[in-house]
């Protein structure tokens, strides 16, 4: 009965912690992104003194485009990830994609533009039936799309071969409409001297586009709602089912963006392509800071995680190595940044 | 306006313009024109079952020219073709002795994993089935008991192309090898290479094109000294031409392989040549010494490889070879 007595207020009022100010640097090292960060500035310093045309403008244009490719979709597939569900079909999604807008215009012989809007139609399409499968069964996303992918892999292969006759897309660079959407989704813009894709502002514009509706609107928070207890956030009002259909429709909207660079670019595609390149993509989300798990990341780092893989992609060709250890590399790149990403957490939290 | 609906809004935003851009356009499908191939007279000879099971990835337009011959034999030979694929070696193995249990008369078969297949083949030989090795495989077809083989030698392919290039007195060549750990691919450069001993190798990721594409750039801005550029298949060179001529750089061009669009850049003078194995002959020599081989016990090749190329299709022999591309028989 004594023991009442220990337990006194403690004599000065101390600030409830939960609205402490914390100081800037804490801040800082909490953000998701930051492990990413400090490894993308390690490697480009790393490349940058190994090789010397790593660091001339335009082999860092090149690394930015071959960034761009992987970091389009890497916005999409971290919104996702944060949501706490992951798409393995977005690889083969972006095939599909574009074998819909070129086989659709081809075929029927119409401007260019009414295959591009079809295939956004598809794109929304395969990201809603994703997510309506996924909230109707109840199943882990890994399995639903895993068969999403199988059957968009089969579809891409028999489709082609039953509409155009062989394995690829037929060229449709003479067509009606072909130049104006070359000019938007596979275009150059000349700074300083140095041609940059298109893709590269594309990106960019994606990312802030989601960092603003993750950071500032009602929606972003949903999504971290939903990815980090889905039960509460459905207790608390959160529309937990039109959030997470929303974040597949997103990320089958990245995806008609590169599937459209693809065609555009190359004017034909393979109905083979695209496959493994979904790991890219969640490599990246990863690198950057998202969590499997959901509830937790940015789009920041997102970009950065596909920023890391550009670089180390294009620096091993600049420092003239072997790639044959490339892979091996990537793993271990993404061993390190999910290490440092949970200690650099867990310190944050601590503190 | 109390009523305005945005979804009939959108309705509306989408459609209209759709439909105005519904006009025919240029440069689409073509009108449906009659194909020259297989209309004529059949083979008296009973109707056989010949398995045609290759490694061939999904979706690589090389292995629908060698298709495409070898329906062309089967359909002149009066033979059901059963066409199978798998990329990976064991599987391939299962298909082969799948095709045994189904009794067929008769198996054309690629050696590119030959250690995987050769249970699965002697299970084939066994049962006195005749076994027609092509594409790959070379060397250890008659070992695997193959009666003969129909391809191109990878490595001389890569030396006639060294030497085409020495012949235009390039001397620093980039070879583009689209899928690492391909031994076939790697040949292909290696013999470039006996010709040209500074070639270098670039690996890129052949499911990617826009990978493709920036890591060439990146190579090109990476070896300024490279004087040209060859690409191991018909869209890998398509991709790579893009690439070059976008980074303004002078490389030369050259290729393996063929398609139609490649045949027209030849003959536009972008590409300038490319090294054809003439996969169609693969497909069609094939069946059809099979099928030779049911009808008078006869074996084409006199127990030596029935080379199907490297045959090189330059500026001059391209407009010849184009109208056989769009049929996609080249």
């Amino acid at each position: 009965m004594t023991a009442t007595n220990t337990l006194k207020r403690p004599a000065a009022a101390i600030k409830d912690e939960r609205i402490g100010k914390r100081n800037p640097l804490q801040k800082l090292l909490g953000r998701p992104e930051v492990g990413a960060l400090v490894g993308a500035i390690v490697l480009f310093i790393f490349f940058a003194s190994v090789s010397q045309t790593f660091i001339q403008p335009n082999a860092f244009a090149t690394v930015l485009y071959g960034s761009s490719t992987i970091g389009i979709m890497a916005v999409g597939v971290s919104l996702l990830m944060i949501g706490g569900e992951f798409d393995l079909s977005t690889g083969v999604a972006v095939i599909s994609s574009a074998l819909t807008a070129s086989m659709f215009s081809w075929y029927f012989s119409v401007n260019v533009w009414v295959g591009v809007v079809l295939a956004l139609v598809v794109s929304l399409g395969i990201g809603y039936i994703n997510g309506w499968i996924l909230m109707k069964t109840k199943l882990p996303s890994f399995i639903v799309t895993l068969a999403t992918f199988l059957m968009l892999t089969g579809l891409n292969l028999g489709l082609t071969r039953l509409i155009g006759g062989g394995v690829s897309s037929p060229s449709i660079s003479s067509m009606d409409g072909f130049v104006s959407a070359k000019a938007v989704f596979s275009s150059s813009v000349n700074i300083g001297g140095v041609d940059v894709k298109n893709t590269v502002f594309i990106w960019i514009a994606l990312v802030a586009v989601a960092s603003w509706v993750l950071l500032r609107t009602k929606v972003g928070n949903w999504i971290f709602a939903v990815g980090g207890d889905e039960n509460a956030a459905r207790a608390v009002g959160v529309p937990v089912k039109a959030t997470k259909i929303g974040l597949f429709m997103a990320v089958g909207f990245c995806g008609w963006v590169l599937g459209m660079h693809n065609l555009f670019a190359f004017d034909a595609v393979q109905s083979g392509e695209g496959v493994g390149n979904e790991f890219l993509y969640i490599i990246a989300a990863v690198i950057g800071g998202c969590l499997l798990t959901g509830g937790y990341g940015s789009a920041v780092g997102g970009a950065i995680g596909a920023f890391i893989f550009g670089m180390a992609n294009k620096g091993i060709v600049y420092a003239q190595w072997n790639p044959d250890w490339f892979k091996f590399f990537l793993g271990l790149m993404l061993l390190l940044a999910t290490i440092v990403n949970l200690i650099v957490k867990r310190r944050a939290e601590l503190k | 306006m109390k009523n305005f609906s945005w979804r009939k809004a959108a309705i509306v935003a989408t459609v209209v313009p759709m439909m105005a851009l519904s006009a025919c356009s240029s440069g689409g499908r073509p009108a449906e024109s009659g194909n020259g191939a297989a209309a004529g007279q059949v083979a008296t000879t009973d109707r056989i079952k010949i398995a045609l099971i290759t490694h061939a990835a999904p979706g690589d337009t090389f292995w629908d020219i060698v298709r495409k011959g070898a329906e062309e034999a089967a359909a002149k030979d009066n033979v059901e073709l059963l066409y199978t694929s798998d990329p990976e070696g064991g599987r391939q193995a299962q298909l082969i002795e799948q095709a045994v249990d189904q009794k067929v008369d008769g198996i054309a078969v690629t050696l590119a994993k030959p250690d995987a297949l050769k249970s699965a083949l002697k299970k084939a030989t066994d049962a006195g089935i005749p076994v027609v090795s092509l594409n790959a495989g070379e060397t250890v077809s008659a070992q695997l008991g193959a009666f003969t083989h129909f391809g191109s030698n990878e490595k001389l392919a890569g030396a006639a192309v060294g030497q085409k290039l020495a012949g235009e007195s390039l001397s620093h060549p980039i070879c583009v090898i689209q899928e690492q750990g391909h031994v076939g691919l790697e040949a292909r450069c290696a013999g470039v290479k006996e010709k040209i001993p500074a070639t270098e190798i670039l690996y890129v990721t052949g499911t990617d094109m826009t990978q493709v594409s920036s890591t060439v750039t990146a190579k090109l801005q990476a070896t300024a000294d490279a004087d040209a550029i060859i690409g191991l298949g018909a869209p890998y060179t398509l991709t790579i031409l893009k690439a070059v001529s976008s980074a303004g750089s002078k490389v030369k061009v050259a290729s393996f392989d063929m398609n139609a669009e490649l045949a027209q850049k030849i003959a536009d003078g972008e590409i300038l040549f490319t090294v054809d194995q003439q996969p169609w002959l693969q497909g069609y020599g094939a069946i059809d010494s099979i099928w030779q081989n049911k009808r008078g016990g006869f074996t084409i090749g006199g127990g030596q490889p029935v080379l199907t190329g490297p045959a090189i299709v330059d500026k001059a022999a391209a407009a010849d070879a184009l109208q056989f591309a769009q049929q996609g028989v080249r």
